[in-house]
């Protein structure tokens, strides 16, 4: 707002109330963050300590190659099993999403709509709420415990091909139009001049996919049941409530899943807030 | 099976049939030929939206006629039951105790966790803009929370915060306080468990919401502003009752669809942090439709009936929501098909 804002004793409480609370807000909402770390780089006595310190008493840096190197956490395979997933279905749900999208918004085609509608249908069905069918269908065609059952069946989300095909309506016409002149078919113009100028609407779809798949936990803790087939949600979920869970391992390792995110949120912040802006509007 | 195959087929084929018929009924070019020339928009409409519609059909409207089937079977222990019973199942589902139960926990949780949100996310997103100094650094505090997992917010909330016995944030400051540490989570008497629940997703979810009505805010016109300060409206409640509020009614109506549905959904943070360690035991009490749905379909009983059922039950539930989403948004209109 450009308006001119009037000086003087009460602007400036006015000002120093609202950074007040901006900033007891922003600290109550990174204390969670911080107790990560702080148990994570404690010993399992003081995290449970009758006597709380808001500092531990020695930062324990071994706790990090301590859950690496344990046998007995199928952590990193967790790991690499959550990256495999992640990445797969974020490159999946993009990819035929997108050019449903390009294909509704674009192609001209007698019951486009009709189709359009019905896709729009499923977006009243959540996919949360069909667990108990998506389990049987995936456990009927033998895709329990496997890579496919735990990507595609979550890979195709009819919202995104919503977004796609609300932008992709707003897409210039002319450049396609430049582009079949030149001789492009349609797949070539699709795939040479419209992708590459619609980055932004991937990059954003892409990341609010990949932060979803990275974080899901009942599809995969319903699909992925044994131990090399957990992703890292299931593994920290799984130790959170075994008999006796050790504490600063936990901590630790729920740090190291989340920071991939963190630094994704940081690089991708404004792609991000554009997906997430989107979602809401939807469109 | 054969059955299955069956009763699904139809549903199945019906949207595609259009498109499929087609290229078929010009066999005497080859498929590439018919790709390169300039006529085919539905061959290549099909080349685009078809494996997404082909996904759709095979991920999410099978598995919904099939539970609509299974849901008139008993079907214990087997996924191809031969015992057809009607709608006793659904009869079943709506006098069990345990269900209904489950609705009400819904219920009441979307009656602390829906207004909540709402007022935090609308509170924060108007601090945000007021702001001028350091305004994306406080909107990345707060959206930040949303790349944390349900089950690491779990892991925090009942381990480090709201840990019952001696240890703990929320006991320490009780104590400090002058008042006695809380049984958080293991006790449904007084139901303390909510304050966990409430507070994690509340965090979880804030910064989400908080985007779109700063979204919502950049929108409305300054001109409204500017107007209302020469109608001599003093800033602040005024304004934001005359002009704001009014200005955010399709960001507020989305919001609070949204925090319904998410709420109807709710699974991660229930499980987490109720189950009881080692035992793997669910308590009887905090149990929403999901929670309930997982022990009753997939658990040592494998009941497919009565679990399709009620996610029969539950779809209609949500598919009512959004319907009235798409009013309130008017999505239903004709011209936002476009």
């Amino acid at each position: 707002m450009a308006e001119v804002r009037p000086t003087g004793p009460r602007a400036v409480a006015g000002a120093a109330a609202l950074y007040g609370v901006l900033i007891i807000a922003a600290v109550l909402f990174l204390i969670p963050f911080y107790l990560l770390v702080r148990n994570g780089l404690s010993t399992d006595l003081e995290i449970s300590a009758p006597d709380w310190k808001l500092f531990p008493s020695s930062l324990q840096f071994g706790n990090v190659p301590e859950v690496l190197d344990n046998r007995s956490i199928p952590f990193l395979r967790s790991l690499r099993n959550s990256v495999i997933v992640s990445v797969l279905q974020t490159a999946g749900a993009v990819f035929v999403a997108s050019m449903a999208g390009y294909g509704l918004a674009r192609i001209p085609y007698r019951y486009s709509k009709a189709v359009f509608v019905s896709i729009l249908a499923t977006l009243m069905i959540p996919a949360a709420v069909t667990f108990v069918p998506s389990f049987v269908i995936v456990s009927k065609i033998g895709w329990l415990n496997s890579y496919q059952g735990l990507i595609v069946p979550v890979m195709f989300q009819a919202f995104a091909a919503f977004l796609f095909r609300q932008y992709f309506l707003g897409f210039p016409l002319e450049l396609e139009e430049a582009a079949r002149i030149d001789g492009l078919s349609t797949w070539g113009t699709y795939w040479r001049i419209v992708v590459p100028n619609s980055k932004g609407i991937f990059a954003a779809v892409a990341s609010i996919t990949f932060i979803a798949s990275w974080n899901a936990f009942l599809w995969p803790l319903l699909v992925g049941r044994d131990q090399e087939m957990w992703t890292v949600q299931v593994a920290l979920s799984t130790f959170l409530n075994s008999q006796s869970p050790q504490m600063t391992q936990l901590f630790v390792a729920s740090a190291i899943a989340i920071l991939p995110l963190l630094v994704g949120f940081v690089v991708l912040q404004r792609y991000i807030v554009e997906g997430v802006e989107r979602t809401g509007i939807g469109g | 099976m054969e059955t299955v195959a069956g009763s699904v087929g139809p549903a199945r084929t019906e949207p595609v049939r259009p498109g499929k018929a087609i290229p078929v009924g010009s066999p005497r070019r080859s498929l590439w030929k018919r790709l390169a020339g300039p006529q085919n928009n539905t061959l290549w409409f099909w080349v685009f939206v078809g494996p997404f519609v082909v996904g759709l059909v095979a991920f999410v409207v099978v598995p919904i006629v099939w539970s609509l089937w299974l849901s008139l079977f008993e079907a214990r222990n087997t996924l191809s039951p031969t015992e057809f019973v009607g709608l006793r199942n659904y009869g079943d589902m709506l006098t069990d105790p345990a269900f209904r139960s489950s609705l009400q926990t819904f219920v009441a949780f979307a009656a602390f966790i829906v207004p909540l949100t709402f007022a935090c996310s609308l509170s924060l997103a108007l601090l945000v803009n007021r702001a001028r100094v350091a305004r994306t650094l406080f909107r990345s505090v707060f959206f930040i929370p949303v790349a944390c997992s349900y089950v690491v917010a779990s892991l925090i909330w009942k381990v480090s915060i709201f840990n019952g016995v001696r240890f703990g944030l929320a006991n320490t400051v009780l104590r400090a306080l002058g008042f006695e540490g809380r049984q958080w989570l293991s006790r449904p008497d007084p139901p303390l468990y909510w304050v966990v629940i409430v507070s994690e997703r509340l965090w979880l979810q804030v910064g989400f919401y908080m985007l779109l009505f700063l979204a919502g805010l950049q929108r409305i016109p300054a001109v409204l502003y500017e107007a209302a300060s020469v109608d001599g409206a003093s800033r602040g409640w005024q304004t934001f009752r005359h002009i704001t509020f009014p200005q955010l009614r399709a960001t507020s109506a989305a919001v609070l669809v949204l925090l319904l549905i998410s709420a109807f959904q709710a699974f991660d943070e229930f499980y987490n942090l109720l189950v009881n360690a080692g035992a793997s035991s669910y308590p009887p009490y905090a149990r929403p439709p999901l929670v309930y749905l997982y022990y009753v379909a997939l658990g040592r009983q494998q009941d497919f009936g009565h679990g399709s059922a009620g996610a029969v039950i539950l779809t209609l539930i949500i598919a009512t929501f959004t319907l009235i989403q798409g009013r309130l948004l008017g999505f239903g209109r004709r011209e936002s098909y476009g």
